[in-house]
């Protein structure tokens, strides 16, 4: 699938904003005033960076407004109700976290779970297409919620960032050697594709010229170093930064740090998710 | 509305017979020209050095060795196949992509698309592309502007694709109605659907290579050459034949 980067950048910066503003809303992080101030700002501007970077995908922007007509089928659409939900039933709470207001915390948790529950959307946005047999796995939903609970406990400044850093790498090593085989176990080839018996080959693939499936779906640049992705991409996104949080004896830089690194292993990851992505329509060209 | 019709009236499609298709792409071209008119299928740089467009119909053509006899070229025509649990459908945010309950033909309001491709990645056969100057998505109609169109003489309203077919080789009709000339063909010829495991149920169906002959292997001199070896020659053949 083409790693196109507004979605990259939608999907990274979203699901950690929509994290962070998780753990404000539970009330993990003692701030008031305008640290508070800040702090909120930081999660509620990287959620909507993200979304905002998510209608740059769109062909046709003008409809936006249409997408959240369809929640009883769509998860797109589900995902359009439960952000700006989110967005809008968290602010009570900064407010009350920034002006010191006292309002009740259940009030926050609510707006917490809304905000993980977007997270979960957004994935199954991914999860639910079969034809893409490396998403339609449960383990989808669970590395993007496992990036927004990193990012935000890393950008929430919280001790068990160390922790939540280290279970994303196992997650993501499992993840990736259970996506390898997804292709294969999902059973489709280019007898199915086609229906014919025997060996098949391209003998002509109906176009000289590329199209829109080529280039979005069949999408094979840079899979060559996704080896090498990988292993920098590992490294930047768990231990570095927990190296960086240990060595600074949990300080503020040290999580600003990390976060940093953790951010940008993170976009990599995310670009993997894609680049990797074979979709089935590869096996009428031949390619995957 | 995204939600699938639990059942349709009609179940209109296309057979297509891989053994009658040449591969001539006069169906891309007649689909092309037809769809074209109005809101129109766009190119990028059609006569440029990279040219590209949108089409709602392309043509494959695959190198098959079958278990059993020659290889063949099988000419592989390519477009929507109007499924009835079709994930292009429910996964569209804005309702934009429907199916019809009348007939079951799979379509998009292109007033209502945002463009977001969610519903090419749905589709398994790459029926949908992405119109780059219009920034919607495109795909097969059964030409539904010319199957009703009481203005055009009666045998031109199937789809401009079998209208076009110099071979016969794409039939237009009623799945749902079984003595239609589609159900009666793909029960005699087992019309098959594709990749039928992923549970889209597709309408259209295609139709299977026919078996061919095999070839002779042995030379039409073969029974002049069936010599049985007698005299010094026979004894040698026997000699050694049992070294």
């Amino acid at each position: 699938m083409h790693p196109a980067p507004s979605v990259i950048l939608f999907s990274v910066f979203s699901g950690m904003g929509f994290g962070l503003l998780a753990f404000l809303g539970f009330g993990f992080v003692q701030a008031a005033g305008w640290i508070a101030f800040l702090w909120w700002g930081l999660g509620y501007g990287l959620a909507v960076i993200g979304l905002l970077a998510a209608s740059f995908h769109l062909g046709n922007p003008k409809n936006a407004l249409k997408a959240f007509s369809q929640w009883r089928t769509s998860w797109l659409s589900r995902e359009a109700w439960a952000s700006v939900a989110t967005l809008l039933l968290l602010a009570p709470m900064a407010l009350s976290d920034w002006l010191g207001l006292g309002l009740w915390r259940g009030f926050g948790c609510l707006g917490a779970v809304l905000a993980l529950v977007t997270v979960f959307t957004t994935a199954m946005i991914y999860t639910q297409i079969k034809a893409v047999p490396r998403w339609h796995h449960w383990s989808t939903p669970l590395v993007f919620l496992a990036f927004a609970l990193t990012g935000g406990a890393v950008l929430a400044g919280l001790a068990v960032a160390q922790v939540l850093l280290a279970g994303l790498v196992a997650l993501l090593l499992l993840v990736w050697r259970i996506g390898d085989g997804q292709f294969a176990r999902a059973g489709q080839s280019m007898n199915t594709a086609t229906g014919l018996q025997g060996e098949i080959s391209v003998f002509e693939r109906g176009h000289t010229a590329g199209n829109y499936l080529l280039r979005e779906m069949i999408y094979v640049v840079g899979r060559k170093h996704a080896a090498k992705l990988r292993g920098l991409s590992l490294v930047l996104v768990g231990p570095l930064p927990a190296l960086v949080l240990a060595l600074s004896g949990l300080a503020v830089w040290g999580f600003a740090v990390a976060a940093l690194l953790h951010l940008i292993g993170a976009l990599m990851v995310r670009w993997l998710f894609f680049a990797q992505a074979e979709h089935v329509v590869g096996l009428y060209y031949g390619a995957r | 509305m995204t939600a699938l019709p639990q059942t349709t009236a009609k179940k209109l499609g296309l057979v297509i017979d891989l053994d009658t298709c040449v591969g001539c792409q006069a169906c891309v071209t007649a689909c092309k020209g037809w769809n074209d008119q109005g809101a129109g299928l766009s190119d990028q740089q059609p006569y440029g050095a990279d040219p590209s467009g949108t089409f709602l119909n392309r043509v494959h053509s695959f190198e098959v060795q079958p278990p059993e006899g020659e290889a063949q070229i099988v000419n592989f025509p390519r477009s929507c196949l109007h499924c009835e649990d079709a994930p292009c459908v429910t996964v569209c945010p804005t309702g934009a992509s429907y199916k019809r309950a009348e007939d079951g033909i799979v379509l998009v309001n292109e007033d209502a698309c945002i463009g977001c491709g969610l519903c090419a990645w749905a589709c398994p056969y790459g029926a949908r592309e992405l119109d780059q100057a219009a920034g919607v998505m495109k795909k097969c109609t059964l030409c539904v502007d010319r199957i009703y169109n009481e203005n055009l003489p009666e045998e031109d309203r199937e789809p401009a694709c079998v209208r076009g077919c110099p071979t016969g080789a794409r039939h237009f009709g009623d799945f749902a109605d079984p003595d239609s000339k589609v159900s009666k063909l793909t029960a005699a010829r087992e019309g098959y659907a594709l990749m039928p495991d992923l549970g889209t149920k597709p309408v259209n169906r295609y139709l299977p290579p026919r078996k061919k002959d095999l070839r002779h292997e042995a030379s039409v001199l073969a029974p002049l050459l069936d010599i049985q070896a007698s005299g010094f020659a026979g004894w040698l053949d026997r000699v050694l034949g049992k070294i």
